[in-house]
């Protein structure tokens, strides 16, 4: 029986291998794969041993590569990374002209722990070096540290004193300096950097946050050579008259502070920002007082009556008004609830557009500004970027302060400029935006092309509505408060703007705060001046008046005559033939 | 001294041990209370304690360390399983422990504190245990089919690691898996599951650089030195370049004093420092020939339990020195890892004694028994 059955399986077998074997192939290959086979692990230990020889003679082969580097120059460098200065970037104007540049200087530095004699090595380097606190010395020398500093940024003669004295344990380590050969002028775009070249305030900081700091720590960037110039927008040439104007405008209308700022209008760049007082960015030590703040952009300012331009472009492009509404200022003075809002240079008669702006018409902007109502108004404001912190290449910058409940009578004081707070900063770049056809840009301290400026640029207002606004402030330019700027040639506009100061939560009837901005040429405007005055006083010719006109306009004027040519900006003693097509067309006031 | 005649314990021994290992471990041993007084000093000073606080406890450890090394080297394979599985359990209840009762140190609860012994970290003894427990079972696994010791080792791993993992201590994870992952190649592993496993694993490490930020932190802050902290290992760096080809000489280093960790994590770095890379280099040469010797012992071996436990003994020894090592010279990201018998550290000391007692053990030439060792193809 059993024999039959086992030919019987012997059959099968053969009948079913033809088509099995490929499957008894596949299955044997699964066994395999699930069974550990003890018989591999022969070889597979000499794979192991093959692993750990390439590990081995990798890590000699480093042990090798780091004992031949040359050592010694890396070895200081890299034990002083974090404290010596690293080098910079230089900075340059427009024009390739140096704002900033790194210098190299020698610190000297002492090892305690190698000092044999720490009183006679007190005693010698106080007696080379007479800055140096003896006792303070003393002291570093006696720590067990390995590393102290004894002073940063010596002479080269100093150097030579102090090598002389020949102190075991004494070294130097080169590191950079940064001077700012322009001393005071650019201070506030610049910033400064720090004793170990850190960049702590203005462009220095911002050049450092865009991963300078980084670099240094790869021990890349060891001389400013290395590293590229940052090209700013400023000219060194604008930039100086500019902070020699307000200087002279400062002491002139015994203001107690002023700023400026000039800016091109096709391509946000600015082209000079000085706040006064300043400081020496070579030796900011007073960097930090309250006053030497940067009024142009941590500053925010109600801007007064240059705030009716945006009150009147926002009536105009939302259709609710046009060039040749009028609005009637009869009575002189508007209530709301327990408030009262008068007229500053009262008509009492019923003013068109364009005078609405010429007499800087409180009760007009307000009109105007209720017209859109509430809502449009924010949604304007907030268009125009004034309702939020702007955020520019300086990373100091301050929000702006905006009523926290806006209701009917906040729209009615910001439409002449009080009530709001903003940055001067901000309120020039929505006034570019107004005149240069109505593109909205960022202000930048970087040189860019119109190109790049289009490209980041929001359209925020019709070209018409910009037409107009070029129109009204060259109408103000030629018959209105704005005529102490209008240089011949350069068929000057502008708006001044003064706001009673808040002192105590009360607006002080004696205490400005002016501002005054004007556009060059009007018709087709390429650059905006800003003068601010704090605080500036009455004097004899000005009969006693503090008014915008009287100092921010007088300062603007002297900045155009004086920057226009510098700026290529050729003058123009013919007027333009057709400047303003549009506000001819619809026969606005004043256009003939 | 010791005659081949007379079979005494000691003569035996003698005869039968692997001397290669045994004199680059001694020498090891030795070189590590010396390179320990360049890199404990600074440290003792800067907690405070006295000048050679470290130095003085290593060499007390290492005497307590020489005499258990000696003892485990006398044992048979025998003995060996059974000393394994009797720490193993021990330590583990212990690093079960450290759990609820450890002391918390930077984050990580990894010691017990024993009354009047000092503290201790159990996990370092459950290394060597662990590796012997593995290894012991993949043998059986390969040559008993029918009882499951692979599907053993393969449970002994979470048991082991899970804790680890709580307390946290991923330096002592890493490695232990490490290790059991390459004794798994050695016993067998079919490449299918070598090649999917490795897949999987380095599918495992990009999800988790581009998932975990703190591993992506890590590794990039390993790729690009400029980002980050990196101070460890720059200083350790310019150790290895003041040292230069011959150090500066005992005592004479300077950046010892500002790295951290220059007793334990560090120490490399100092040596490079004080006594020059040649040193450095002789260290490599020590580890290299215990590691490279043992595994020559296991690949000749008969016994598949030899061959595993030597193999693996040998990869915790030379992962953990050669991990350590590349960390120093900034070959890898920063890890938290001893340098075996050269570091500062009671319990790592102890560990390695008995860890390399075993591999001693195990490395011993003995008469070839019919039965023992059969290997069945």
């Amino acid at each position: 029986m059993s024999h039959t059955r086992e030919n019987e399986a012997a059959m099968d077998e053969a009948n079913g291998a033809t088509e099995a074997a490929p499957r008894r192939g596949r299955l044997a290959w699964l066994r395999d794969v699930f069974r550990m086979s003890g018989e591999k692990s022969e070889p597979r230990v000499g794979l192991v041993i093959l692993g750990f020889s390439a590990l081995f003679i990798a890590i000699t082969a480093r042990l090798v590569l780091l004992a031949t580097l040359p050592n010694e120059q890396v070895g200081l460098r890299r034990a002083t990374a974090t404290a010596t200065s690293s080098a910079r970037p230089d900075i340059v104007d427009r024009n390739g002209e140096v704002l900033a540049t790194d210098i190299r200087t020698v610190s000297v530095f002492a090892e305690p722990r190698k000092i044999l004699d720490k009183d006679e090595a007190t005693e010698l380097l106080t007696a080379v070096l007479p800055d140096l606190d003896a006792k303070e010395l003393r002291e570093k020398l006696g720590t067990k540290k390995g590393f102290v500093w004894v002073q940063r940024e010596i002479t080269p003669r100093q150097q030579a004193e102090v090598h002389r004295l020949g102190i075991p344990g004494v070294g130097f380590v080169p590191e950079n300096k940064r001077v700012y050969p322009n001393g005071t002028a650019a201070a506030h775009i610049l910033g400064f950097a720090n004793i170990d070249n850190v960049g702590i305030a203005g462009m220095e900081k911002y050049i450092d946050s865009q991963g300078l700091q980084d670099l240094n720590g790869a021990g890349f960037a060891t001389e400013s050579t290395d590293l590229k110039p940052v090209k700013l927008s400023i000219d060194l040439r604008v930039q100086h008259l500019l902070r020699d104007e307000l200087m002279k405008g400062m002491e002139r209308f015994k203001a107690i502070a002023a700023a400026g700022a000039i800016m091109d209008v096709t391509t946000g760049e600015v082209l000079g920002l000085a706040s006064l007082p300043d400081f020496d960015p070579n030796n900011p030590v007073d960097a930090l007082e309250k006053d030497r703040i940067n009024r142009m952009s941590v500053g925010v300012y109600e801007m007064g009556s240059t705030f009716k331009a945006l009150t009147i472009a926002m009536a105009l492009d939302s259709g609710k008004a046009n060039i040749n509404s009028s609005y009637s200022t009869a009575g002189g003075m508007m209530r709301f609830g327990r408030q009262v809002i008068k007229e500053y240079h009262g008509t009492g008669r019923t003013l068109t557009v364009p005078e609405v702006f010429l007499h800087s018409s409180n009760m007009g902007s307000i009109k105007m500004a209720l017209a859109v109502g509430v809502e449009g108004h924010k949604a304007f404001l907030k268009k125009m970027m004034q309702l939020d912190r702007m955020t520019t290449e300086l990373p100091e910058s301050a929000a702006p302060i905006v009523p926290t409940r806006w209701g009917e009578i906040n729209t009615a004081t910001i439409a002449f400029g009080h009530g709001l707070a903003v940055a001067p900063i901000q309120a020039l770049a929505a006034v570019a935006a107004l005149v240069n056809g109505g593109y909205l840009m960022k202000p930048t301290f970087l040189k860019r092309s119109e190109e790049d400026a289009k490209k980041t640029a929001i359209r925020v207002i019709k070209p018409e509505t910009s037409e107009a606004m070029r129109f009204i402030m060259r109408l103000n330019g030629e018959k209105g408060s704005a005529r102490k700027a209008d240089i011949p040639g350069y068929f000057v506009g502008g708006k001044t703007g003064t706001a009673e100061k808040v002192i105590n939560g009360r607006y002080a009837k004696n205490k400005n705060f002016t501002t005054f901005t004007a556009i060059a040429p009007s018709d087709k405007p390429k650059y905006l001046f800003l003068a601010i005055y704090d605080e500036p006083k009455g004097y004899a010719e000005s009969g006693g008046y503090s008014t915008a006109a009287w100092n921010a306009g007088v300062t603007t004027g002297k900045l155009i005559e004086r920057a226009a040519p510098i700026l290529g900006l050729t003058p123009r003693f013919d007027p333009p033939p057709s400047p303003f097509p549009l506000m001819a067309k619809l026969g606005a006031w004043g256009s003939r | 001294m010791v005659s081949r005649a007379e079979p005494s314990l000691s003569g035996r021994w003698w005869w039968s041990i692997d001397r290669l290992i045994l004199t680059a471990l001694v020498a090891l041993m030795v070189s590590g209370v010396v390179l320990l007084m360049a890199g404990g000093p600074p440290v003792a000073e800067r907690l405070g304690l006295s000048t050679f606080h470290f130095v003085n406890r290593q060499a007390a450890y290492l005497a307590a360390a020489l005499v258990i090394f000696l003892g485990v080297s006398l044992m048979s394979p025998r003995h060996v399983r059974r000393v394994a599985l009797f720490i193993y359990v021990v330590s583990l209840a212990m690093v079960v422990a450290t759990l609820y009762f450890g002391v918390e140190v930077k984050g990580a609860k990894r010691w017990l504190t024993m009354g009047p012994l000092g503290s201790v970290q159990p996990s370092e003894f459950l290394k060597p245990a662990f590796v012997v427990l593995a290894a012991w079972a993949f043998a059986e696994g390969t040559r008993r089919p029918d009882l499951p010791g692979t599907l053993f080792a393969m449970l002994l791993l979470p048991v082991t690691i899970v804790p680890l993992v709580m307390q946290p201590d991923f330096g002592q994870t890493m490695l232990v898996s490490l290790v059991w992952c390459g004794l798994f190649f050695v016993a067998g592993l079919h490449w299918f599951w070598v090649i999917g496993l490795g897949g999987i694993g380095a599918v495992g490490i990009l999800v988790a650089y581009e998932l975990v930020p703190h591993v992506r932190a890590r590794i990039e802050r390993f790729m690009d030195k400029g980002s980050g902290d990196t101070f460890q290992v720059d200083t350790a760096l310019e150790s290895f370049a003041q040292g230069g080809w011959l150090g500066k000489g005992p005592g004479e280093g300077t950046v010892k004093r500002i790295l951290p960790d220059a007793h334990t994590d560090f120490i490399f770095a100092v040596t490079a420092e004080e006594f020059g890379i040649v040193v450095c280099i002789l260290l490599v040469v020590l580890f290299a020939i215990i590691v490279l010797r043992s595994l020559f012992v296991a690949q000749k071996a008969e016994d598949p339990f030899i061959r595993l436990a030597v193999t693996g003994l040998a990869l915790l020894f030379g992962i953990q020195a050669a991990i350590n090592m590349m960390v120093n010279l900034h070959m890898m990201p920063a890890k938290g890892m001893t340098l075996p018998f050269i570091s500062y550290g009671g319990s790592s000391l102890l560990s390695l004694a008995i860890g390399t007692g075993f591999l001693l053990a195990l490395t011993r030439r003995r008469p070839r028994a019919v039965d023992f060792g059969s290997y069945r193809r």
